[in-house]
């Protein structure tokens, strides 16, 4: 095996495994305020792709409007799901809003379809096709983006949960709704600014990965699933082992293709994952449950 | 209320309908994926077949007598479609049946038009539907085994000797792929890769760079659309110079829309439909395109696509085994498709007999390079 083809293989593993890190990063955006896993995070990734090429398309827009649009379009339906599907239940035990939040996934593909039709798109890379070449193997300029912006994203995250007042009030939500609520934070507040944000961070995630996956009604199934698993690899609620965890798993698989057989490449992503969980079963960076009593 | 009206507007809609056909119209049955994942085949087959219903009608029927298609969606399931077989066998009585859009569902129905004794004429492409030859099943679009043949004939012209296939892990890739690990090494060639990709995945790099570590002279990748669109754009995006066949399966203009630049220069074996203005004047075909291009681009738009083709070409094989025989009776029909020879349609020309029920071969495609985001035909 020769060293660029390895290089290679590392490269469009980060690639494809920052893009399950940004739809982790989403679910535990949500997690970290409801408890709520929302299975409806692949949905809002799909949203950002789809609405920009809708955008471009049907009013003709210039890519980066189209693109700013979209991401603001996906927000508010973020904004949308929270007001309609959730806050109407909030009371319920956390699996019943699990649930609802499949059945909004459901809905929003199936409007998807119906709207925009069953066809793939594709979307121009931001600077152009040409590839870069380094030590042999072969960089996408767009690959570049996903990386950059994924980085900022999880700076900028980082930095709402630990140094905003807004972020550590969400954080507050998550540990105790009712003693937050209690020193003053409005809970319900923080739900939908956690749901708007991770529709946010997931339409930036659809958005920078249609040029390079392109995009249909259909690609939130599995980028969700990718990135739930991503989630629990790096342990869930905690935002850096999320990204982590998706890298990881991105690497994996193309490392399989690379070098065991390309037909097994996800079952041997997800054989690691389970071997994992069953040594370390909070994930690579979960923090042990700890009950007071 | 909406759906009060949704009813009295199909009730109106039903009435309208049932007095254009008599009681001694000819029935059609057609079982095609309109919806679900497979749409892509079903719907244009199923415009298809409601344009040239009505065609055949306005001109007055076949043998004097109009002719009804009863359309039913599977919905690209195959329990679905195994229901639908049974509606039209058993209670709508009709006399032949076209269908269904893909090979599963071909193969799970096959056996109960033996046994009901009506032909059933296929628009999906497996080889296992006629080969063996069940007398009552016949198909019409090309065997993979012709698209195979068709690219290794150009592989060999221009003297390639190890050959990479990228196959998609369904039935459609799995069924390629047989065929090109029989056809490759038996044409002489090295096989020196068989890598393959999921129908959902979103990144083919790591294949690639694999097979180009293989040292490969061209790729054959075989899926259907957006698979090989990706694997176009990876090829272009990892700045690869490897020559790249496509197969049949993305003879369309939606193919070169998903990849954009990065399908310049791709080879392909195609039907004829998609660069009807390139066939020369004197080809069987040529006709037949240019009437079922105009009629279709006229009534549903320009997004044409060889698959709709097939249907066009079960149903206008069904007319000419009736007026053929003078007999819209299942068994006459049956014969009389076993007797047609050198009849143009618009994927091939058709000679069917009692041992050969897909009546194509290799002739039925045309190797076309795409150029400037459009067909070239090969010389």
């Amino acid at each position: 095996m020769d060293p660029s083809s390895l290089l290679q293989y590392l490269i469009t593993g980060l690639t494809l495994g920052s893009t399950y890190g940004l739809t982790a990063l989403g679910f535990t955006i949500i997690f970290n305020t409801t408890g709520v896993i929302n299975f409806a995070q692949g949905e809002f990734v799909m949203l950002g792709g789809m609405m920009s090429v809708y955008f471009m398309h049907a009013l003709g827009l210039g890519e980066p409007a189209a693109v700013i649009l979209a991401v603001l379009g996906a927000t508010m339906a973020g904004a949308l799901v929270e007001r309609l599907a959730i806050r109407p239940v909030r009371d319920c035990p956390a699996i019943n809003l699990v649930i609802i939040t499949i059945g909004v996934s459901i809905l929003i593909r199936g409007l998807a379809m119906l709207l925009w039709g069953k066809d793939t798109h594709a979307l121009e890379p931001f600077s152009g096709y040409q590839p870069i070449m380094f030590l042999g193997a072969a960089i996408m300029p767009q690959a570049i983006w996903v990386l950059a912006i994924s980085l900022f994203l999880l700076g900028a995250l980082k930095l709402f949960f630990s140094g905003t007042i807004h972020g550590k009030a969400m954080l507050a939500c998550s540990y105790d709704p009712k003693a937050a609520s209690l020193v003053g934070i409005g809970v319900q507040r923080m739900v939908l600014l956690s749901f708007m944000i991770s529709a946010l961070v997931g339409a930036v995630g659809g958005v920078i990965l249609a040029p390079i996956t392109m995009t249909s009604y259909d690609v939130g199934i599995m980028l969700g699933l990718k990135g739930f698993a991503a989630c629990i690899l790096g342990g869930l609620g905690n935002p850096f082992g999320a990204a982590a965890g998706g890298v990881i798993l991105g690497v994996l698989e193309s490392l399989g293709a690379g070098f065991v057989s390309s037909a097994y490449k996800d079952a041997l992503a997800f054989v690691i994952l389970l071997i994992l969980l069953f040594v370390k079963p909070s994930g690579l960076f979960g923090l042990k449950d700890s009950k007071r009593v | 209320m909406k759906a009060a009206k949704c009813v009295v507007a199909l009730a109106v809609y039903l009435l309208a309908c049932v007095p254009a056909f008599g009681a001694d119209a000819v029935k059609i049955g057609a079982i095609l994926s309109v919806t679900g994942p497979a749409s892509f085949l079903g719907e244009p087959e199923k415009n298809t077949l409601v344009m040239l219903q009505d065609q055949i009608n306005a001109a007055g029927g076949v043998n004097g007598r109009q002719v009804e298609v009863i359309v039913y969606d599977d919905e690209s399931d195959v329990n679905k479609c195994v229901m639908a077989a049974k509606k039209l066998l058993d209670q709508d009585g009709v006399a032949v049946v076209i269908g269904p859009s893909i090979s599963g569902n071909t193969l799970a129905i096959s056996k109960f038009f033996s046994s009901a004794e009506v032909p059933l004429v296929s628009c999906a492409a497996a080889e296992k539907i006629v080969r063996p030859v069940d007398p009552w099943v016949f198909n019409t679009p090309q065997l993979d085994r012709h698209a195979v043949t068709s690219i290794l004939q150009d592989a060999k012209a221009k003297g390639y000797a190890k050959l990479a296939i990228l196959t998609v892990s369904d039935g459609y890739g799995q069924a390629g792929r047989g065929v090109l690990k029989e056809l490759v090494p038996a044409r002489g060639f090295e096989l020196v890769a068989d890598e393959v990709y999921g129908p959902k995945d979103t990144d083919m790099t790591a294949q690639l760079t694999k097979i180009k570590g293989a040292g490969a002279d061209a790729i054959i990748c075989w899926g259907t659309n957006p698979g090989p669109a990706v694997v176009a754009r990876n090829r272009a995006q990892l700045g690869l110079s490897t020559p790249l066949y496509m197969s049949h399966g993305v003879a369309s203009n939606k193919f070169i829309e998903l990849a954009g630049d990065a399908a310049e220069g791709l080879v392909l074996p195609a039907g004829r439909l998609v660069a009807v203005d390139q066939v020369p004047a004197d080809h069987p075909q040529k006709p037949v395109l240019e009437a079922y291009v105009a009629a279709y681009t006229k009534a549903f738009g320009p997004q044409i696509s060889s698959f709709g083709g097939y249907a066009h070409d079960a149903f206008a094989l069904v007319m000419e085994a009736i007026s053929m025989g003078g007999s819209a009776a299942s068994s006459d029909i049956r014969d009389n498709l076993e007797k047609i020879s050198g009849f143009a349609g618009t994927s091939g020309v058709y000679t069917y007999s009692p041992e050969n029920h897909n009546g194509l071969d290799e002739s039925a495609f045309i190797m076309v390079t795409i150029e400037n985001g459009g067909w070239k035909v090969a010389n």
